[in-house]
């Protein structure tokens, strides 16, 4: 099957500009420190159409930066994303309207001067996928797709809790009619509560529309719940791929079973309350990796060869894909 | 849904606007002055303009004189023989309606620069604000000096004198706040639908940034009064036969010594009222507007 989006050898660097004093001591031959942020090194994923694919890690691993140059947001350093066959970026600006984006923070998403119900259809009336008569009509089908009433049209965002701005945040792309909808810590800071409604929503919105989706989080219980397949992520890279309950029943990289490991345990099968072990130690600066793999520091397997040499993906004997030199078998 | 009767921020803002007693005043003077500049045909005496209404007998006439027009001279008669309550209302009309236009031309083309600079970044960004720099280490009175004396005298080159002294300032301004915008999850989700550039700036960016230009505007508007009547005095203002508040001031301003006060002290008092009430206003706008003071 060949996948809906791909994206190939993607990585994102940010360069800090450098002052007129430092360029010139550059032109001049002395080394000049720069300090470039590999955010995101050299990933390749695929997603098929109707999946749910959960991309997990840690704060500061690049996921983010990663969900936004797929979204098109951002132009990658090098690499590109694919819809279709179709490149997402054109000349340095998206070009598709294919790909759309929920972002974390739903009090910063929704531009806070202008109406939800504009909100919801200035997209597709400036791309021409509605009618400017039968706006109020679909703005209204949309809201009720997310379970707000069609009065919300009418009102400002700040009059909304933060439960029912995500809400309009989805409607609005969704709006747009997406083939791909990036997730991006959708649920991340929102009420417990208010959590289980949207990953429920989402639920319900892959049911009806057939929805393909890249969820990022960190939280491990929603993406196992919600996700297909799960792509884990480190300090930039993709160190493990696979079918969601494949890779949580016999994790192969050293980083995905810390990372299931430090998930904390409050209702146990024995009485004795289970302690959680957290990671040792911390996230490598991504303004300087460690060469070779990058979670060698904190690997407890580490061998020489991982201090050298970034290891290739591999799906030996018909496991799912891992980039580790020693990986783990269960 | 949350409360849908709660309070407007407009409505906020006005409260907590009413509560500082001093700008409320001032706002009402800056508003009584407006109208009377505005319907100043209809309640002056005298046409000032009117070359055939004046008559040299009445020249330089002292407060409550009655003139040959019948009428008293509330505030005495200038050099002309000019009412003087007429030709400072009069002027005050062409004063305000100098300064609000150059304050909405120097808005307008510097907000847009700015906000398109924050946009855009990168060498254009560097490019637009590094003239911006350049023209802000001029003296905005030495600029405005020279362009009104390269562009001659009358409304328009006055104008465009202050709007080029001026617009530096709220390019400064539209380019911080939308530097901070740009950088806003609402921004990618614009980019990410995506919206065109244009309409990413006009209808996003730029509505987010106005409280700190509409601060800025009422300080200019009052600094462009300022600077024509700066001008006028100077001759490079407007042509005398129309007078404004400036060269009311420079006419009279020869009688002084002589014991003739009435001619520049009462225009000058009229151009204090304005501008203070409206540095006033745009204080207390600023003060509100600012979240670092807000309790």
């Amino acid at each position: 099957m060949t996948p809906l989006v791909l994206a190939q050898n993607v990585s994102k660097r940010f360069a800090p500009r450098l002052g007129l004093g430092e360029r010139i001591a550059a032109k001049l031959g002395s080394p000049v420190e720069t300090r470039t942020v590999h955010a995101v090194d050299n990933v390749s994923l695929a997603i098929a159409k109707g999946e749910v694919l959960g991309l997990v890690g840690e704060s500061g691993c690049g996921k983010s930066t990663l969900g936004r140059v797929i979204a098109g947001i951002h132009p990658p350093s090098a690499g590109q994303v694919t819809i279709g066959g179709e490149s997402v970026m054109r000349e340095g600006r998206k070009s598709t309207t294919r790909i759309q984006t929920v972002f974390q923070d739903p009090f910063a998403s929704l531009d806070p001067r202008i109406r939800i119900g504009e909100a919801i259809a200035e997209g597709p009336l400036a791309h021409g996928l509605m009618r400017k008569a039968d706006a109020r009509a679909e703005v209204a089908r949309w809201l009720d797709a997310v379970g707000l009433p069609a009065e919300a049209a009418e009102r400002f965002p700040h009059q909304f809790s933060g439960g029912q701005r995500q809400r309009v945040a989805i409607a609005r792309a969704l709006a747009m009619q997406p083939d791909i909808l990036v997730c991006d810590e959708p649920v991340a800071s929102l009420d417990v509560s208010i959590q289980a409604q949207i990953v429920n929503l989402f639920l319900k919105l892959r049911r009806e529309l057939g929805l393909t989706m890249l969820f990022i989080s960190h939280d491990l219980g929603i993406v196992r719940h919600i996700s297909d397949r799960i792509a884990i992520m480190y300090l930039g890279r993709i160190v493990e791929t696979g079918e969601t309950e494949a890779v949580f029943a016999a994790p192969r990289h050293p980083y995905t079973r810390a990372l299931l490991d430090s998930v904390p345990k409050l209702v146990t099968d024995s009485e004795e309350l289970v302690s959680f072990k957290a990671i040792a130690g911390e996230l490598p600066s991504p303004l300087s990796p460690p060469p070779g793999c990058h979670f060698h520091l904190r690997c407890p397997h580490a061998q020489a060869v991982c201090r050298e040499i970034v290891p290739a993906s591999d799906s030996q004997g018909g496991m799912h894909p891992v980039a580790c030199h020693f990986p783990l078998i269960s | 849904m949350s409360t849908p009767r709660e309070a407007t921020p407009f409505a906020v803002f006005r409260e907590e606007f009413c509560r500082n007693r001093v700008a409320v005043i001032a706002l009402g003077v800056v508003a009584i002055i407006g109208v009377i500049a505005l319907l100043a045909p209809w309640i002056t005496p005298q046409n000032p303009y009117d070359l055939s209404k004046l008559s040299l007998a009445d020249a330089r006439r002292p407060p409550g004189f009655v003139g040959s027009g019948g009428y008293v001279h509330w505030l005495g008669t200038d050099a002309q023989g000019r009412d003087l309550f007429s030709a400072i209302l009069y002027g005050l009309r062409i004063s305000i309606q100098i300064g609000v236009m150059a304050g909405a031309i120097a808005f307008t083309l510097g907000a847009t620069l700015g906000a398109f600079a924050a946009y855009a970044g990168g060498r254009v960004e560097a490019l637009i604000m590094r003239v911006i720099d350049l023209q802000l280490s001029f003296p905005a009175i030495l600029l405005a000096l020279v362009l009104a004396a390269v562009l001659g005298q009358g409304k328009w080159p006055l104008i465009a004198a202050l709007v080029t002294a001026q617009y530096a300032y709220f390019a400064r301004t539209a380019h911080g706040a939308a530097s901070a915008e740009r950088s806003k999850e609402y921004v990618e989700a614009a980019l990410s639908t995506p919206l065109s550039p244009r309409r990413v700036v006009f209808r996003h960016i730029l509505p987010n940034c106005l409280p700190p230009l509409i601060v800025v505007a009422t300080v200019q508007i009052a600094s462009a009064i300022a600077l024509e009547a700066t001008l006028s005095f100077l001759g490079l203002g407007l042509p005398v036969s129309e007078p404004s508040l400036g060269m009311l001031i420079a006419n009279g301003f020869q009688y002084m010594l002589s014991g003739r006060y009435w001619i520049s002290i009462y225009p000058g008092i009229a151009l204090i009222f304005l501008i203070v009430a409206i540095n006033l206003v745009g204080d207390q706008i600023r003060d509100q507007l600012n979240p670092r003071l807000r309790r």
